[in-house]
């Protein structure tokens, strides 16, 4: 397990007051919050901050974390020493129930124990109420936003043993996706959520959809967008090439004179829909290497016969 | 383990949700609900407040004010300017999209 410098993680000097290390947190979370910023790697950051915000708030946690030691290197292989947290009470605060994998295995070493098994109350006999409702995230392809399909999903949800423990039981559910879903779009499970109380029903399971990094497309609500490779003569005489679209390959018409920087349209060829969504190429012009006696006269030939100054318009 | 497949409800403009529906799966009250559409940031459908239904989207926006209170500490009225120029960013970025594809 790698060790976390929480202190340089925030930015902040060790010997930081609470109300810097308060600011800083601010700064940092209204940067990478992940409802906010369109950064890759957003998500994540923010959770980091949330976490050592979450040690460093707390003055008990924070005088136990100090005790480790300023010697230590984030990304150091890191055990905590045994009776570390010995003369330290913590009064609880730690993930809220439904997210027991929001902090690090780093932070759970330290503080993930101590919590969790004062919580758990006993509820009076006849007591009755519905379930909480939960929310998890399902991967998908963008293929299957056009297809439909069938995903399992694995949850972990933190329960109650015979004892009053917390522990995190596991449950793998089998979900139809639907055809036609959008990025942050969710799905209701009725019923899958956590189980009622007494008689009480049990919660509702939302599902937000979130598409895998795909390395030919960028989706933005319904509409798709491809950059596709085309020669210098397919774009200059115009041609009939093959592109691939999420729904399997198509021929497509680059028109005579295409140019850098144009996009073309394939109406109704994005994620289906009422209205579907469209599909967008942007030709992007790529020339073939000079690494060949035939290819480098075939430019000379080009510079030669054909008197193109592609700055003339910057007056040179 | 659970191998049945399960069909749920996806959540888009012609599924309506009810303030009910929507203070649970945010785990908040009736009143943080009502005070999202005070803000203008939730548009339910219905003039009586015991009959509101929301569109299947308004879970989306209520989840995003959810955590960016909770997450960054800013108040509702804030948090409806934010989810306003969230929104205008949008669709910024798809005009300009737009100029990409037609001007050029």
């Amino acid at each position: 397990m790698d060790f976390k410098d929480y202190y340089s993680i925030m930015g902040v000097e060790r010997n930081a007051s609470q109300d810097v290390i308060k600011r800083a947190y601010r700064k940092l979370a209204r940067k990478y919050h992940p409802d906010v910023s369109k950064e890759a790697g957003a998500e994540s950051r923010f959770k980091e901050v949330g976490e050592a915000y979450a040690v460093l708030k707390d003055p008990e946690k924070r005088a136990a974390y100090d005790q480790l030691g300023a010697n230590w290197k984030a990304g150091q292989d890191f055990h905590p020493p045994p009776d570390w947290d010995a003369g330290f009470e913590f009064s609880g605060g730690g993930p809220a129930a439904g997210d027991a994998s929001a902090y690090s295995d780093f932070f759970e070493s330290l503080f993930g124990h101590s919590f969790g098994s004062a919580q758990a109350g006993r509820r009076p006999a006849g007591f009755h109420a519905r379930g909480e409702d939960h929310h998890a995230k399902v991967l998908i392809d963008l293929e299957d936003a056009y297809h439909g399909a069938s995903r399992s999903i694995t949850l972990r949800t933190p329960e109650l043993d015979s004892s009053g423990r917390v522990t995190t039981k596991q449950r793998t559910l089998n979900v139809k996706i639907p055809k036609g879903v959008k990025q942050g779009q969710r799905i209701r499970l009725s019923g899958q959520g956590a189980p009622g109380l007494g008689q009480g029903q049990a919660g509702d399971l939302y599902l937000e959809i979130q598409f895998n990094p795909n390395s030919l497309y960028r989706v933005e609500g319904r509409d798709v967008y491809l950059d596709l490779p085309v020669t210098p003569w397919e774009a200059a005489l115009g041609a009939t090439v093959k592109a691939p679209t999420p729904n399997g390959p198509v021929d497509l018409t680059i028109p005579e004179g295409t140019t850098s920087g144009r996009k073309l349209r394939l109406r109704k060829r994005g994620i289906p829909g009422n209205p579907p969504g469209d599909l967008y190429v942007a030709p992007q012009i790529t020339l073939p290497p000079a690494d060949s006696k035939a290819a480098k006269e075939l430019y000379q030939k080009m510079e030669r016969e054909l008197a193109f100054n592609p700055r003339s318009r910057l007056g040179v | 383990m659970n191998q049945k497949t399960l069909t749920g409800i996806l959540l888009d403009e012609g599924i309506d949700l009810s303030l009910n529906d929507l203070s649970r799966a945010c785990s908040s009250s009736i009143e943080w609900v009502i005070e999202l559409v005070e803000e203008g940031v939730l548009e339910p459908i219905g003039h009586e407040q015991a009959g509101w239904r929301f569109p299947g989207t308004s879970l989306q926006k209520a989840r995003v004010a959810l955590r960016l209170q909770q997450d960054l500490g800013i108040n509702l009225a804030g948090v409806a300017l934010a989810l306003d120029m969230l929104d205008e960013i949008d669709t910024l970025r798809a005009r300009l999209c737009w100029f990409e594809i037609n001007d050029i």
